[in-house]
């Protein structure tokens, strides 16, 4: 995808739906993601927001960020909230009283909101078979309470609330495989996505968009607040991500897994760890576990991409 | 023409928001509420309502549900009762802040732990401060008449705020009654289709539930209990138009042989039809009692109720919930504070009675207002006494 | 300020994008400076700004937006051909 990226950028929608003037940190990789899935969305959407980051800096009233109409009620309920929007829709269209076409229904929230808080409603959603989209944004943690460990923390990584010590590596539990979960609803449509490859990521969501169903996509979002690392490198650290493994990119449409991108080699997983300062404490023997537990589940889904 | 029937109560409900031509329902089946939504489960299944029912997977999404819902421009409704009421206590706050009408049919029902499925006040006391309209029904007509002028209500431009119409679990929900259901062509001329500003729809983008520091969160919560104190003369109207079409007026404060009454029971919900026969027997003695019932529990008619309450030397209150360790019932906290400020106030008594669906007779009545009268000429060591329990 | 009078029903945001007038640009400690010279038009530095603070201009070259971007230096890491440097903001 990098390689033709080069010059496809001024193909992309201009038009931003997720405005400037949002009071997202330095270098919010969150942000950008936010940003691209608007852009690929487009003017025909709802936007349903969990609490969280998205939520706060975008909507300080009497100021909002938002080109689409946007709603946010709760942190756990934004999959629930769309439920009733899509409902909405759907019979007041039946029944003559909303505007024909269609309309995209797309809830969002953070990986707190969607793999902890939030899983009960967003699994009836699914279950229920509403035709709409849920992004998760996936920081890896509690970032706007403060950087609190979520069940999407990696093995190893240090919040504060999984300090490492005398007796504890830091997050002591492997990351949530969220996205498998959302595939055991037999849902047509689950994807990973990156802000560092962009087009993979708006493709992504339009065909997300497009699917009759639920669909599910997790985006990787690079917080250099939580982190502990450099504005100026959230892109690469995403791109870092999925070269050494950390985050492969891969869809799941009804039930056939493909791993959109894949490298003979991936990097080491040194070169992604390093300039994040919540990995800092651990140990090479730590980061060889970590590296090839991280390797077996890119083979993982090689196997069942190739099925 | 409408046509009185015997039937159940809770089909009643489902009666009255069938003909409400109501958009979405969102609920999850909790006792005493199960009837409700399985009746209108068949209505939309039979093609009777065009509605998409979402069975939720909890109260918390049933609630969440029709906030989306309402936002949309859909007429809404739920039904829940005890815990689900409960479950759904966060979300409830949203559409009431947010403005966003819908109607929620609550069958009050007690509050574990232990657990019981019968009724008392308590999930009603719990929600007290959402912010939402809450009106009490104390008979089947009452659930099927309140509900239809509840989406008039709710969705009036003057008012916007989601409202409960609060009926006794089981010992109102499940009785069959003579109800007079009305008409499609009646309700189709009372109830306006609901038109709201503010939908989401990609035509006209607008942000909904924003986020507010102090410098605007006080601003924001002022216009909102502005709004809903106002919505009371709205309420009144409403009613009052119900009335003079249908023959059957509803009010904030009812009153049942207070205009002399020197002693007046004051009650809320279902036991109040059972409070007037012993208020009958006591009136047949020559006793200058009457009983008060409150209709409308929030916006709380203050002015409706020193009014009907002139007479007064004494007022026994009956809560069929506790605040534990509290001042009094809290139906009983608001009675004596709306008197606080009266030069002649009169003496006012709180008992607690009828928990967890334990039943209240005609004698317990008389036996509650002569213990009152006996508080009020010799006093008592508590704050409040819970009656009927076995000592 | 707002008075309690003046909060529209529900607190509802009726201007889709309000938040463009809000200058987050004073947040920045360094500004990024584009050399035309090296830059091949491609776009890149926009497709990546969390702030949607660069599109172009008519020639097409970048066109920096002074008044949201929050400098956080993005641009100049995926910049391709190393056209974008950062300079410390003097004030």
């Amino acid at each position: 995808m990098e390689k033709y990226g080069l010059y496809t950028p001024r193909v992309a929608p201009q038009k931003e739906y997720f405005a400037a003037g949002h009071r997202a940190c330095v270098g919010c990789g969150e942000m950008l993601a936010v940003r691209l899935v608007c852009k690929a969305l487009g003017k025909e959407t709802i936007v349903i927001n969990s609490t969280g980051c998205i939520e706060i800096v975008s909507s300080l009233f009497p100021d909002t960020s938002w080109e689409v109409p946007w709603m946010h009620t709760l942190f756990e309920n934004s999959a629930a909230v769309a439920s009733g929007v899509e409902s909405a829709i759907k019979v007041m269209q039946r029944k003559g009283k909303y505007a024909d076409g269609k309309v995209n229904v797309v809830a969002m929230g953070g990986d707190g909101a969607t793999l902890d808080i939030g899983m009960q409603a967003l699994s009836g959603a699914m279950e229920r078979g509403h035709d709409f989209v849920y992004v998760c944004y996936d920081n890896e943690a509690y970032m706007n309470t403060g950087i609190q460990r979520s069940s999407a923390t990696p093995y190893g990584a240090m919040t504060t609330t999984s300090p490492p010590g005398k007796k504890s590596i830091g997050q002591q539990t492997w990351k949530k495989d969220m996205p498998a979960i959302a595939v055991a609803h037999n849902i047509p449509y689950v994807a990973t996505a990156s802000p560092a490859y962009p087009f993979d990521l708006m493709e992504k969501v339009k065909k997300a968009a497009a699917t009759k169903g639920p669909a599910y996509l997790q985006i990787f979002s690079p917080c250099p607040t939580g982190w502990r690392s450099a504005g100026e490198i959230s892109v690469k650290l995403a791109r870092l991500a999925v070269e050494t493994g950390a985050f492969p990119l891969y869809e799941v449409e009804n039930g056939k897994y493909n791993l959109t991108m894949d490298f003979e080699k991936l990097r080491p997983i040194t070169d992604y760890m390093k300039p994040q300062g919540r990995y800092r404490h651990l140990t090479e023997s730590d980061i060889v576990l970590i590296e090839k537990k991280l390797h077996e589940q890119v083979q993982e889904l090689r196997d069942k991409s190739s099925r | 023409m409408a046509k009185k029937v015997g039937t159940e109560v809770s089909f009643a409900v489902a009666d009255a928001v069938k003909l409400a031509d109501v958009d979405v329902i969102a609920a999850y089946p909790i006792t005493p509420q199960t009837h409700i939504v399985e009746k209108l489960s068949e209505y939309v299944a039979d093609g009777e309502l065009d509605a998409e029912y979402i069975c939720v997977e909890s109260e918390h999404s049933a609630m969440s549900a029709c906030c989306g819902s309402s936002a949309t421009g859909a007429r809404t409704f739920t039904a829940t009762a005890g815990q689900g009421l409960e479950l759904m206590h966060e979300v409830l706050t949203i559409p009431a802040s947010s403005r966003l009408p819908m109607v929620a049919a609550i069958c009050n029902r007690a509050l574990s732990g232990p657990l019981s499925v019968w009724g008392d006040h308590s999930d009603l006391m719990g929600v007290r401060d959402t912010g939402w309209i809450q009106i009490i029904a104390e008979n089947g007509q009452d659930v099927h008449d309140l509900t239809i002028a509840a989406f008039k209500i709710s969705e009036h431009k003057d008012v916007m705020f989601p409202v409960m119409v609060h009926m006794d679990g089981f010992h109102l929900t499940h009785v069959i009654e003579p109800i007079v259901i009305m008409d499609q062509e009646d309700v189709d001329k009372f109830l306006p289709p609901f038109e709201y500003n503010n939908k989401l729809d990609p035509a006209s983008p607008v942000s909904q539930g924003t986020y507010a520091p102090p410098h605007i969160y006080p601003e924001i919560k002022k216009a909102q209990d502005v709004a809903l104190v106002n919505s009371k003369e709205t309420i009144k109207a409403i009613w009052k138009e119900y009335g003079d079409l249908f023959g059957r007026y509803y009010n904030p404060i009812e009153t049942y042989k207070t205009d002399d009454a020197e002693t007046i029971l004051v009650t809320m919900g279902s036991f109040s039809e059972t409070a007037s026969l012993a208020i009958d027997k006591l009136r047949e003695q020559g006793k200058k009692v009457g009983l008060l019932r409150v209709r409308l529990w929030r916006p709380f008619p203050f002015a409706e109720l020193r009014d009907a309450a002139k007479s007064a030397k004494t007022m026994i209150v009956l809560d069929r919930a506790l605040s534990f360790g509290g001042p009094a019932g809290p139906l009983c906290s608001e009675i004596r504070s709306a008197f606080y400020q009266e030069k002649n106030r009169p003496q006012i008594i709180s008992f607690i009675s009828g928990l967890g669906g334990r039943d209240i007779d005609p004698e317990d009545f008389e036996a509650m207002i002569a213990r009152g009268e006996d508080i009020a000429k010799n006093g008592s060591d508590s704050e409040y006494e819970i009656l009927g329990v076995r000592e | 300020m707002l008075s309690w009078k003046d909060i529209p029903m529900g607190a509802i945001v009726q201007t889709p994008g309000s938040a463009k007038e809000y200058r987050t640009g004073d947040w920045r400690s360094q500004r990024p400076v584009w050399d035309l010279s090296k830059c091949i038009k491609c776009g890149l530095c926009y497709i990546y700004c969390p702030d949607a603070s660069i599109g172009w201009k008519d020639d097409g070259y970048p066109q920096w937006d002074e008044f949201h971007c929050k400098g956080c230096g993005i641009c100049a890491t995926e910049c391709w051909t190393k056209a974008i440097n950062l300079v410390e903001e003097t004030e």
